[in-house]
């Protein structure tokens, strides 16, 4: 059995996560990295994107993270982001909904903000509905 | 002296004064526990952020990012000011506003004032003040917030403040200590004073330990100019929580003391209507006693 590290996921809303795990692969600004126990300390911005870990009995767990920051210590990995869902958590109706509505924002072009805002939505979307198909 | 049937039509209406204050008393009772969990849940994010912040703050240098740098001359100014959106909560929004008036008028004499208003009771104030409201978001205090209103309205200032806008941000909100305390607090915001006060204690207790080793993705620096905007949306939530958390907590008060009063006031009342009921007892008795011995003579 693989060594274990502690991963806690902190939202202003409520700690999502905070138990023990095998292995942790998390999407950073510079690209994905993973992290297993004995990892050198650490620090970084993540993009939004699908936070992976492997719990104790071996089982991989995702959730959708909307950005935020990780540190890395040896046996330690904190997630601070502004949302973190579980993949259950994820509405997929929702999601679509939101995904549907940004792609016809972008196709009307409207003003700068809205097409930044377009995309982002539009990104968030497509993500969640990623991780939420994901067996 | 009043007749008995006025005192009396007087306790119905004390009693239902008492109903409403009791109600409105267990109302914010269970509010307020609401906002204290959504303090509580929040207290991990703030501290565990400023933990990180500090330990790579503690790397970089003092101008590391514009938002530390203070301005050399001072005019605009922008006060964001946390109250509730509903009255009966006792002296609460007129201590938080006083607050904002003492500030005005001690440290920004003569300067060019703008006011974010989070809640009603505070930009009703605004407005009758001869400067300038720049946003007002009602309905936010008081129920469910979200972080995102924070960081909305904290985008907002930390561009503001980078044009040129703004040279100065202070923070006017209610500090939660208990349920019989609240106390109105200023806190400069922008420009960051010190990355040593901001992190506090934490940087001493954690951040030496595993400070040299840290490797940054991107360089510290970047991961410093992204934090600090971040670390500002999360004093501005924490203000919203803790006035949130502080108008349950002061509305309870002041609906205790209310419902208090109302049972005084009944009593009072009671005292009252027995006196007239039983003055007018004894005189309806001396006039049949009166009526007899005139009939026996």
């Amino acid at each position: 059995m693989a060594e274990k590290l502690f991963l806690e996921v902190v939202t202003p809303l409520k700690a999502v996560v905070s138990e023990e795990v095998e292995l942790v692969v998390a999407p950073g600004s510079e690209g994905e990295f993973g992290a297993l126990k004995g990892h050198t300390t650490f620090l970084t911005s993540l993009k939004m994107g699908a936070l992976r870990y492997k719990d104790l009995k071996g089982k991989e767990r995702l959730l959708f993270i909307n950005g935020g920051f990780a540190e890395v210590l040896p046996d330690k990995v904190t997630i601070l982001a502004e949302s973190a869902e579980r993949r259950k958590d994820i509405d997929v109706a929702r999601a679509q909904q939101a995904k549907e509505r940004a792609e016809k924002r972008l196709v009307d072009k409207a003003s700068d903000l809205d097409f930044v805002r377009a995309e982002v939505a539009l990104r968030k979307a497509i993500d969640r509905i990623k991780i939420s198909g994901i067996k | 002296m009043a007749t008995l049937k006025e005192v009396q039509s007087k306790i119905v209406s004390v009693k239902k004064t008492k109903q409403i204050t009791s109600a409105m008393k267990m109302v914010a009772t269970s509010r307020l526990r609401g906002a204290q969990n959504r303090m509580e849940a929040f207290e991990p994010y703030a501290s565990k952020f400023a933990e990180v912040l500090g330990s790579i703050a503690g790397k970089s240098g003092e101008d590391a990012s514009p938002l530390l740098v203070p301005r050399e001359e001072v005019k605009k100014v922008a006060l964001i000011l946390c109250t509730s959106d509903r009255g009966l909560c006792g002296g609460f929004n007129n201590n938080l506003i006083y607050k904002a008036e003492q500030l005005i008028e001690s440290e920004l004499q003569g300067k060019d004032v703008s006011f974010i208003c989070f809640g009603k009771r505070g930009r009703d104030w605004a407005k009758k003040t001869p400067f300038s409201i720049e946003d007002e978001y009602v309905g936010v205090v008081g129920g469910n917030i979200e972080f995102s209103v924070a960081s909305t309205s904290g985008q907002k200032l930390v561009d503001s403040f980078l044009d040129g806008a703004v040279d100065e941000v202070y923070l006017i909100y209610s500090q939660f200590e208990n349920m019989a305390k609240q106390i109105p607090t200023i806190k400069q915001v922008l420009p960051i004073s010190s990355l040593g006060d901001m992190v506090g204690t934490i940087e001493v207790d954690a951040g030496d330990q595993f400070l040299p080793e840290h490797i940054c993705e991107p360089s510290s620096e970047v991961l410093l100019g992204e934090m600090l905007p971040k670390n500002i949306f999360i004093q501005i939530y924490d203000a919203l929580l803790q006035t949130s958390t502080s108008e349950h907590g002061a509305r309870m008060r002041a609906m205790e003391n209310a419902t208090k009063a109302c049972e005084d006031m009944v009593n009072e009342l009671q005292t009252i209507y027995n006196k007239t009921r039983q003055a007018g007892i004894t005189s309806d008795l001396m006039d049949i006693v009166g009526g007899a011995e005139a009939l026996k003579g």
